[in-house]
């Protein structure tokens, strides 16, 4: 296992009082973070629908998910984390920010959850061969230096028959209104420079790079948000700003 | 966690254990009303369901056993009326025959609704103390009861009534306006058949419905001023029956009283917040409204079914049910529509109960407008059917 893993097993008690602030601030609806609440809801219809159709699971059952190992790259505070651990899945969280790392920690156990936090990237746990049955990679890929050897990686990181949900931003003057005009600077969901707009990826693109991967693209679907009801849902036709895909590793 | 408390466990909390229950939660009923027994005598009340809120009741297993007892309502007739000649025209009908879902609702016995949703809600954990004390915290709820019970769960639900103990102990205060109205509610046996037909008639001191039993019987809710309300409720029954007997009118033939007489103030009290934190409110703690129309129980099964969906839902995405923002998601989609209910009933009751010549030309007018146009005439009978606007999924028949 990758050592920076390790370095942040344990955390400093003084530490303590100061991430679990932290936690809290992740974790408020209304706070820092509410644009992915609002997010998440539809973020998570996505991700649990994908899943369970891909492994012929029920979500009407209870813990649908026992039994499947699922990593959610780019954790933060563990607001798709946690869900993946309530419905029953064995998860594993991994963050580039080390700092994500205690916060996230600090409340998946004030929820009762057992989730595996990890300070790594998806390129470290692919070489120390870890391998999960679904993969949650969301709002990562823009962010990446290299988003062709990150998706190798990815794939890397699949089993055979697995799933990979990968979120991103469309590159089009739209997304540039709203993604980065909109979310950024009029309504400051976002702080400014969150975003590169040149980063954007058009799904077409993000097809062609998922296939390169080794993957086969089976889904894309967007994101939109509803000003009448203030609040997402998704769309099979509106993939102009934010949008999601689906991706299995067949062998 | 997955309990989620209700506090009161009248119809509107107890359909909502049974949603919660088939949507694989686990609810927990506190301080139930106490069922009638099966095959009490009737005692006066009844519902009028629509259309959408039977389909509820169909999801929920609870139909079968109320459908035999139930009178469908074929026709809705609104007229104008004045003092001492009955209704007048213009008379409006709406014809559940223009629509293709069928009649717009069904008039069903307390006697008969109660037993079967307790039926429904076998097995369900109930308390019969009441909540003493309620606390919150960030991954829960914990109530304390009357003798002494302690309980824990995801959320805490008050549909505990309009003056709401759950309410008041959560901070939330309820905005209220008094009518200066009464409401005499009674039912009667009659001469001819109403034929399926519910009335409608408005007159100056407050509307009267006369709504369409089986066996022969109608429901009548009849709204008056606060001293005339007062004095009528005072008379025997046989001087009662005189006075009310100009109001119907002869189209019913002879009549007389069945089961008893009932008498309440017309107030309308809407809640400042339908959740707050970890509690949510609902039916008549969440907003009690002028039942010109019978819409109190139908808005609060219409709670219970969109809180059901959306923390039903919120668990299957593996949240958790009972957080705030799952809560808050069911107040933004209930405000909207219950704040439009309560205006729109108020408008449409004052309007209505108004001698101003004015709006009494301009309510002519708009009931010339609806008799003549069809696509009018539906968009009424779809909203008393209550198969408009964004409706949970029990509102349209389908199970969580």
């Amino acid at each position: 296992m990758a050592d920076a893993a390790r370095a942040t097993d344990t955390i400093d008690p003084g530490e303590v009082e100061k991430f679990q602030a932290m936690a809290d601030e992740w974790w408020d609806p209304q706070g820092k973070f509410k644009p992915l609440h609002m997010m998440n809801p539809v973020r998570l219809s996505y991700v649990t629908e994908q899943i369970a159709a891909q492994h012929g699971r029920d979500l009407k059952s209870d813990r649908p998910f026992d039994g499947l190992r699922i990593l959610d790259i780019g954790c933060g505070g563990g607001l798709l984390s946690e869900p993946m651990a309530r419905l029953g899945a064995d998860v594993v969280g991994a963050d580039a920010a080390e700092r994500n790392i205690p916060v996230a920690r600090i409340h998946a156990e004030a929820s009762g959850l057992d989730i595996d936090y990890r300070h790594t990237t998806a390129e470290a746990l692919a070489e120390a061969g870890e391998r999960f049955d679904a993969i949650l990679n969301m709002e990562v890929v823009e962010h990446v230096a290299d988003p062709q050897g990150y998706l190798r990686a990815c794939h890397d990181l699949m089993r055979p028959g697995a799933v990979m949900c990968t979120s991103t931003l469309n590159r089009n003057p739209k997304s540039f209104a709203f993604g980065i005009v909109g979310a950024e600077w009029v309504m400051r969901w976002l702080p400014k420079g969150t975003h590169e707009w040149r980063k954007f990826i058009t799904p077409d693109e993000l097809f062609a790079m998922l296939r390169e991967a080794g993957l086969e693209p089976v889904d894309r679907t967007g994101f939109v948000f509803d000003f009448v009801r203030w609040s997402w849902s998704t769309s099979d036709r509106d993939l102009s700003v934010n949008y999601v895909t689906a991706a299995v590793r067949r062998a | 966690m997955s309990r989620v408390l209700i506090a009161g466990g009248g119809l509107n909390g107890t359909a909502l254990a049974i949603a919660l229950r088939q949507g694989g939660l686990e609810p927990v009923l506190i301080d139930p009303v106490p069922a009638p027994d099966r095959g009490a005598p009737f005692d006066g009340r009844s519902y009028a369901l629509a259309h959408a809120n039977v389909r509820m009741l169909r999801a929920l297993g609870v139909w079968d056993a109320l459908e035999d007892g139930a009178q469908p309502i074929l026709r809705i007739v609104v007229a104008d009326g004045r003092p001492g000649t009955g209704a007048r025209g213009p008379v409006l009908t709406f014809d559940h025959a223009e629509i293709a879902e069928g009649p717009m609702g069904w008039m069903v016995e307390d006697r008969r609704l109660r037993p079967a949703l307790s039926d429904a809600a076998e097995g369900i954990e109930a308390h019969a103390s009441p909540v003493a004390e309620q606390s919150e915290g960030p991954s829960g709820v914990a109530v304390t009861l009357g003798d002494g019970t302690r309980l824990e769960g995801a959320a805490l639900v008050g549909a505990d009534g309009r003056a709401s103990g759950v309410a008041g102990r959560a901070g939330i205060a309820h905005a209220v306006t008094e009518y200066g109205q009464w409401s005499l509610t009674c039912a009667l046996s009659t001469e001819r058949d109403h034929e399926g037909t519910a009335w409608q008639v408005f007159y100056p001191e407050g509307p009267l419905a006369v709504l369409p039993l089986t066996e022969r019987r109608v429901g009548v809710v009849w709204t008056q001023s606060a001293a005339e309300g007062r004095r009528i409720d005072a008379l025997p029954d046989e001087a009662y029956l005189q006075a009310l007997h100009p109001v119907i009118g002869d189209y019913l033939g002879a009549f007389a009283l069945t089961g008893a007489r009932g008498a309440f103030p017309l107030v309308r009290s809407v809640a400042r917040d339908l959740a707050r934190g970890r509690t949510a409110l609902l039916g008549d703690a969440a907003h009690a409204v002028h039942p010109v129309a019978g819409q109190g129980l139908n808005a609060g099964l219409k709670d219970a079914a969109t809180l059901a969906e959306v923390m039903t839902d919120a668990r299957r995405r593996g949240q958790d049910p009972g957080a705030p923002d799952v809560l808050a998601a069911y107040a933004r989609w209930r405000r909207f529509d219950a704040a439009s209910l309560a205006v729109a009933t108020d408008g449409f009751a004052r309007l209505f109960s108004n001698d101003d010549p004015l709006l009494g030309g301009f309510r002519r007018a708009g009931l010339g407008l609806v008799a003549k146009v069809p696509a009018l005439r539906r968009a009424f009978i779809r909203e008393a059917a209550g198969l408009t606007g964004d409706l949970p999924r029990l509102l349209r028949g389908r199970p969580l």
